[in-house]
């Protein structure tokens, strides 16, 4: 058993199976981290090679980790260190890249469809980490398995996401996923942040966030991209903080076991308070551990459960 | 020059209200004789039976890119492309580098088109100064030297009092003034139809409102002024409405749209298809079946291409670093046939309008009619070719099209221009 997909460049790719399964082997995953020899011999041999052209330290650790631990091969690219710097398209430093005979390319892009434009012209498989406003898959399948743990399920979950919609990569990859398992979402943000014909994702569309939150079991707030020049969206943080913050306050309608999460990097004060990014229901942190079992699945190919413990009984 | 017979066509030329079997004879580069069963005794016989003789078609909108871009294409390929795709006349955009916003850039795509081209190339001016939409060109220069209409195409005229002026002032010169209608602070830097496919794909949306607007814009301008303008690249639903509207109130409106707005919509992009990026963005279908009703009731004035040619390295990148447009002069003729006439949208004497006689007279430029006397430019069809498009046989410079391997019913045989055979399907290009 494994997945329908070669490349994962988008939710999109994948059936709900496939979810199912990286979930699950991400299960496994989740406790060889937990391991005092944090390691299985599952991808000794393999080359990764992490490409990124945009600022990130928390996906480009994680997908780093996530290959160490696999015992993979990993190598990191980053856009100021590279060729692109000296005006090299990005195909070629892909196919040179590739001319050193990589398994993987993990690739971060600020153009939506990178991803997807270099896996149509290179042999390897490409995972993508994040393609501009587009989709960032191993985020969505890491939040649904923080989601998972919590509530036991996907299926009827009522999930609320709060924020910079418009330029935000992270809410399109969850909604494609939580729509795909049957998550009830409602989508919360200024007018000016809502992108048009959002509603055909299927999902509620408000700007009252009290609304969204109403009976919510999972509180998404998303960051406000002030480098996408989101502020240019609102007039003052301090009125987007009145209108669209999470605060203890608003957290009272929400389900009494609701968990909070935010992807990351956090702006405080404006899209989530302390005292909620701090608090009891804050889930932030444990997405990032998550994150490094998600990607390990991801990267291992959702190859079976059981072909999992093989290489563990191997080691 | 020879005297040319063409035999036992089908004439189609709406402006002398021909719609049947003639010959028609071409001598001195016009139109000398048009009827039934002529006796010629010396001119050359050109076998028309079976085929649909048409006045030159004319394209009012392509982008020549000589001086300038001629990686891109040049005067030389481009109309080549030109003939092989049944144009005998095209409209040339000014937006060269340096734009042709004076006499000598003007005066020097005239000379290379005497010297290189394979159809007739009418210049389109810019309406300002660098296309920097503030100061106007000299008009009248312009004209003189053989400007045969203003257009600061591939950008709007941002500024309505600029645009007021430049219509105003152009209305003495009897210049048509060409509009790309985008209101450039609602098209930010949009990359696709703003919708349901611009959300999905996480890229910036480019409204129909930013086109709707400035469509409306132009026609107050124009019933202000009472000078002729013409909207480039019609896409939307709301603008054809206006325009009829426009119309109906007695406004000096015209329009055009080019093949790909009817013949695809905006699900064609795909998966980042680059080479179904350009500006207008392909709409909806309900915006297709509007472009479709204006073609029918004659709201729509003419089909352009708007070819855009455009080196490989310019799309094969990610979709948002890709230059806008396609070329358009070697499958315009197909894509009309196909899916205009052979689906019934228009009659044949209304495509011969849409791509003859309407931008022959948009551009008050001879042409557009086999009446007698009338230049001898001339497009055969054969309404059955099965034609395959192959993008790797153009003739122009660059292969940026969305319709690679599409196999479509109708296309042009044979291009005559000013009396000559410029390009036969069966032949190729004639030896200048």
């Amino acid at each position: 058993m494994t997945l329908s997909t070669r490349h994962l460049l988008s939710i999109r790719d994948l059936g709900p199976e496939d979810v199912t399964l990286i979930l699950d082997t991400a299960e496994q995953m989740d406790a060889v981290s937990q391991r005092a020899v944090k390691k299985v011999p599952a991808l000794r041999g393999r080359t990764i090679v992490n490409l990124f052209f945009e600022a990130s330290t928390r996906t480009r650790a994680s997908f780093e980790l996530a290959g160490k631990r696999l015992s993979a091969d990993m190598i990191n690219f980053a856009s100021a260190t590279s060729s692109t710097s000296k005006g090299e398209t990005l195909l070629d430093t892909a196919r040179n890249l590739e001319a050193m005979q990589p398994d993987m390319l993990v690739v971060r892009h600020r153009s939506p469809g990178a991803a997807h434009y270099l896996s149509t012209r290179i042999g390897c498989r490409v995972v993508n980490a994040g393609d501009g406003a587009h989709q960032h898959p191993t985020q969505a399948l890491l939040d649904a398995f923080t989601m998972r743990r919590h509530h036991g399920r996907l299926e009827g979950l009522r999930v609320a996401i709060v924020g910079d919609v418009a330029h935000s990569r992270v809410v399109r990859s969850n909604l494609d996923l939580l729509t795909m398992m049957g998550a009830e979402v409602t989508v919360c943000a200024p007018a000016t942040l809502i992108p048009r014909d959002f509603e055909n994702y299927g999902v509620q569309v408000t700007n009252d966030i009290d609304q969204a939150l109403d009976g919510a079991e999972v509180v998404m707030a998303l960051r406000v991209q002030f480098e996408r020049q989101a502020s240019s969206f609102f007039p003052t943080t301090r009125e987007y903080f009145q209108y669209f913050g999470l605060t203890p306050k608003r957290l009272e309608r929400t389900a009494e076991d609701a968990i909070v999460m935010h992807p990351g990097p956090m702006n405080r004060g404006v899209e989530i308070s302390s005292d909620v990014a701090d608090g009891p229901r804050s889930v932030i942190l444990e997405q990032v551990s998550h994150g490094v079992a998600t990607r390990m699945a991801v990267l291992f190919g959702g190859a079976a459960v059981e072909a999992a413990a093989e290489a563990e009984a191997d080691e | 020059m020879t005297r040319l017979h063409l035999k036992g066509g089908h004439v189609v030329d709406p402006a002398s209200d021909l719609h049947s079997k003639a010959d028609v004879v071409l001598d001195g580069g016009r139109v000398v004789k048009v009827g039934k069963n002529l006796r010629e005794k010396s001119a050359k016989v050109i076998d028309c039976r079976g085929l649909v003789v048409c006045p030159g078609f004319v394209d009012m909108h392509v982008h020549l890119r000589q001086p300038g871009q001629e990686y891109k294409e040049t005067i030389a390929t481009g109309t080549r492309s030109a003939a092989a795709g049944g144009f005998t006349a095209v409209g040339c955009m000014a937006n060269t580098v340096p734009p042709n916003d004076n006499p000598a850039i003007t005066e020097s795509i005239l000379a290379a088109a005497r010297d290189e081209g394979s159809c007739r190339v009418w210049p389109i001016a810019a309406v300002t100064k660098n296309m920097g939409g503030k100061e106007l060109t000299e008009f009248g220069d312009l004209k003189r030297v053989g400007a045969v209409a203003l257009s600061d195409d591939g950008l709007p005229i941002a500024d309505h009092g600029v645009m007021r002026r430049a219509l105003e002032y152009a209305g003495m010169f009897d210049l048509v003034v060409i509009d790309h209608a985008e209101e450039p602070t609602l098209a930010g830097d949009g990359q696709v139809n703003e919708g349901w496919l611009s959300t999905r794909l996480g890229l910036p949306g480019l409204p129909r409102e930013a086109e709707d607007l400035h469509v409306a814009r132009d026609i107050l301008l124009s019933d202000l002024t009472g000078s002729a303008v013409h909207v480039a690249h019609l896409s939307t639903q709301q603008s054809v409405d206006f325009v009829r509207r426009g119309k109906k109130s007695g406004v000096r409106v015209t329009c055009e749209v080019t093949p790909h707005h009817f013949a695809l919509d905006e699900e064609a992009v795909g998966d980042f298809d680059t080479n179904c990026k350009m500006k207008p963005p392909l709409r909806t279908k309900a915006d297709v079946k509007a472009l479709m009703k204006g073609i029918k009731d004659g709201t729509i004035d003419a089909i352009a291409t708007d070819h855009a040619p455009h080196h490989s390295d310019e799309k094969n990148c990610p979709f948002d670093h890709a230059a806008f447009g396609i070329v358009g002069l070697e499958t315009s003729v197909s894509l009309s046939l196909d899916r205009l006439v052979h689906r019934k949208v228009v009659d044949l004497p209304r495509l011969v309008q849409l791509m003859s006689w309407n931008p022959a007279r948009i551009l008050g430029v001879p042409g557009g009619t086999l009446a007698v006397g009338a230049p001898a430019d001339v497009t055969i069809l054969d309404l059955e070719r099965e034609v395959t498009i192959e993008p790797t046989n153009f003739h122009s410079k660059s292969r940026n099209t969305p319709f690679g391997g599409w196999e479509l019913r109708g296309g042009p045989v044979a291009t005559i221009v000013g009396g000559r055979v410029a390009w036969t399907a069966e032949k190729g290009f004639a030896k200048r």
